[in-house]
């Protein structure tokens, strides 16, 4: 008998999991390894230079987008837990290298090849369902009343609609709770937190009192940058509900 | 040219942000357009509304990418209509052109129906200090000018007002009871600017389209005031930005179905005015003569560039403000120029420079809302990306005391994030230096500069003790539950 080979993925974490959330990565390869999906993990990955475009330094960026082309060169599919590095790889690469044919079939390339964790999970693995598996220690619990809040990036650029949502609504012990104006902004935007934190601040105020009314326990959300803007909110302001990557639920959701 | 206040943009918005009056008026309007906009999208079907998108979208870039050409032919069909065009190539030549036409016709009285460009030129400045009395008479517009402010939003130029400030301002300005009854207060202003419109020597109109093939101006409007600015006084002086053109009324059809739609959720306006040329011989009424003034004011610098000459694209529907998070909280005012919001983050560096605009551009999350819900496509995210690189990398013209700063911490950045081995040490030393001021794993409010303007409100986490891809080589490679070696 022979198994049908396995889908590889490599992923690449981000910087803001490798550096802050590692164990958000350790959830994603957990759940994509569930989903039947063989992991690696592309040596001297770092950031994909998006923070650094975003503001405007666009050359400095390129060096690290060139670096990002050089280390996912030959993946077959790569996995990026996280919409605004997904589109950043998947989108802004061709703006960034336009002038430059080489440089730019490269970044096609790649565009062709880079998927969002939920994205790659729903239409590439055509994995829904998470398999029962008991709860560990080391495994976050598993949520209850779960709201979901559509980053903008993955929303509006990788037009990741409704993978989250599908992954969410199949998996075990998760109830899923509509977030009242959930594709607004939570008024993260990378650097604009802190050259406009009075403008941001109001946004997160509106976002947070969404989830508050949601009745939600867990927040969640498919890009770590949004999340930690309101989970910095939620733990300054000690509210009860908490916040985790979809990575970190799915995970968690076994059981 | 009307005042510049761009660079006031940090200390209005902040004041903005504070001001419970202004956030409950854009709270109600902003939710209310956009609500009606959606409602209409969805009654037309929202396959239907992506090809109108798309039409409207090819339109404009033939158009824009031949302007020249039907610019010229708009003047040769409004001249031979009997009207005269003028070119205007900065906000003081179109101000001297309108003043030469009141002068030589002897206006004592002007009323307007709305006009974006007149308030990008400040026309009524430049008319009063001539002793012409001019009147708004676009309802939103006469409330602003009795307040003596500008305009707010692209069509609700009042938006920022609330119906009790109104109420108050009625009062106060034109002697009448106070009253917050709207339709009370529709017949107070009916009644102040019915005499203006039957005293008016001339009129002037902005334009939503110029049609080059019947030399035609279009205005849809939902009081009728630009019907009557249009054709009660002896002369009619129609103004618009360049950009303003389009082919022909076939071409006219699909924007008389998205800009209503998207401006106020309505299917049509009450009222749609085509205006060519002056009276002819067997007209009843209408204006002995018809001027065009055909503005540039720095348009011509956004068509020159590619990257933003989509920008002129726009039909000022107004509906990027209503989903703007960022508008929605700051309001019009904050943007320190006459075009707020998303479009106004680009159309105004282009029109006034980026130089004294630069906030503009950086004030947004690239959230993306404002492109999902423009009727031509306009993506103004990437516009406002290739404005950031102007500023961060483009002409020592645009740098001030920040930029240094700005420049450095992006060269280190891309220097640490280029080595992960200068990654790694700059996590354990960040995490040394953070981690015994962290309760919880979190850093709390932070004297550190920079860090600060994050943690005045959120926790901000201290990095990892492990990386992601310290625990990957120790504890996850070469692993699987699927028992595949990876």
């Amino acid at each position: 008998m022979t198994l049908p080979q396995p889908t590889r993925a490599s992923l690449f974490v981000t910087c803001i999991v490798d550096q802050l959330y590692p164990e958000v990565g350790v959830s994603v390869v957990r759940v994509l390894r569930r989903a039947g999906v063989a992991v690696d993990f592309p040596d001297g990955q770092t950031c994909c230079g998006q923070p650094l475009y975003n503001s405007g330094y666009v050359s400095e960026a390129r060096k690290l987008a060139e670096r990002t082309l050089d280390i996912l060169s030959d993946k077959e599919y790569v996995v990026v837990p996280s919409g605004s590095c997904g589109a950043m790889m998947r989108v802004f690469y061709l703006d960034l290298f336009a002038n430059d044919p080489e440089l730019l079939a490269r970044a096609k390339d790649l565009s062709q090849r880079v998927y969002e964790f939920t994205e790659f999970l729903v239409d590439v693995v055509g994995y829904e369902s998470t398999p029962v598996e008991p709860a560990t220690d080391d495994r976050p619990e598993r949520g209850s009343a779960v709201a979901y809040h559509p980053s903008c990036h993955l929303l509006r650029e990788m037009e990741v609609t409704n993978a989250p949502q599908r992954l969410l609504d199949a998996a075990p012990g998760v109830d899923r709770v509509e977030l009242p104006d959930a594709e607004q902004c939570c008024g993260f935007g990378g650097t604009f937190a802190v050259k406009y934190p009075h403008i941001s601040e109001e946004m997160l105020a509106d976002k947070v009192a969404a989830a508050t009314s949601s009745g939600a326990d867990t927040l969640t959300a498919c890009d770590m940058g949004c999340l930690m803007h309101i989970g910095g909110a939620v733990s300054r302001q000690k509210l009860p509900f908490q916040v985790r990557h979809i990575a970190q639920v799915l995970d968690g959701s076994a059981g | 040219m009307a005042e510049v206040v761009t660079r006031q943009f940090v200390p209005a918005s902040q004041a903005a942000v504070k001001d419970a009056q202004l956030r409950q008026a854009l709270r109600r309007a902003g939710t209310g357009f956009d609500g009606t906009r959606r409602e209409a999208i969805e009654e037309v079907s929202p396959e239907v509304w992506e090809e109108w998108r798309e039409e409207a979208r090819r339109i404009k870039e033939h158009t824009i990418g031949h302007l020249d050409y039907y610019l010229e032919m708009l003047e040769r069909n409004v001249t031979a209509a009997g009207g005269t065009v003028h070119f205007a190539v900065d906000a003081q030549q179109a101000n001297a052109i309108v003043s030469q036409i009141a002068r030589a016709n002897n206006v004592q009285t002007v009323t307007k129906s709305k006009s974006m460009v007149s308030e990008e030129l400040g026309l009524n400045h430049t008319l009063e200090a001539q002793e012409i009395d001019v009147f708004e008479t676009d309802l939103g517009e006469y409330i602003i000018q009795l307040a003596d402010e500008t305009p707010s939003h692209l069509v609700a130029p009042a938006l920022h007002k609330t119906r009790g400030q109104v109420a108050q301002l009625f009062a106060d300005q034109l002697g009448v009871p106070y009253t917050e009854d709207i339709e009370e207060m529709a017949r107070i202003a009916r009644v102040a600017l019915r005499q203006k419109f039957l005293d008016a020597d001339m009129g002037i109109s902005g334009a939503n389209f110029l049609v080059a093939e019947t030399g035609s101006l279009v205005i849809i409007t939902n009081e009728g005031n630009g019907r009557l600015c249009t054709s009660a006084p002896r002369v009619h002086v129609g103004l618009a930005g360049m950009e303003k053109v389009i082919p022909s009324l076939q071409d006219l059809a699909v924007f008389l179905r998205l800009l209503p739609r998207s401006a106020t959720g309505q299917r049509i306006t009450s009222y749609m005015s085509m205006v060519t040329g002056p009276r002819r011989d067997e007209d009843e009424d209408g204006p002995e003569e018809f001027h065009l003034v055909i503005v540039d004011n720095g348009r011509s610098r956004l068509l020159a560039d590619p990257a933003l000459r989509e920008s002129l694209y726009c039909i000022r529907c107004g509906a990027c403000l209503n989903v703007c998070p960022v508008y929605q909280r700051v309001g019009g005012h904050a943007y320190g120029w006459v075009y707020p919001g998303p479009i106004g983050s680009i159309v105004t560096p282009g029109l006034v420079g980026l130089g004294q605009a630069k906030d503009l551009p950086n004030a947004s999350t690239l959230c993306g809302a404002c492109r999902d819900a423009c009727p031509v496509q306009i993506n103004i995210p990437r516009m406002l990306l290739h404005l950031r690189h102007n500023i961060a990398e483009g002409p020592e013209s645009y740098r001030d005391a920040g930029s240094d700063t700005g420049s450095l911490l992006a060269r280190g950045f891309a220097a640490i994030m280029s080595s992960p081995r200068l990654l790694g040490v700059g996590r354990k030393i960040g995490r040394r230096l953070l981690a015994p001021m962290a309760k919880g794993g979190v850093l709390g409010q932070s004297r550190i500069p920079l860090v600060s303007r994050w943690t005045r409100s959120r926790d901000l986490p201290v990095p990892a003790p492990r990386s992601f891809s310290e625990i990957w080589r120790d504890e996850l490679s070469g692993k699987g539950p699927t028992g595949l070696q990876d």
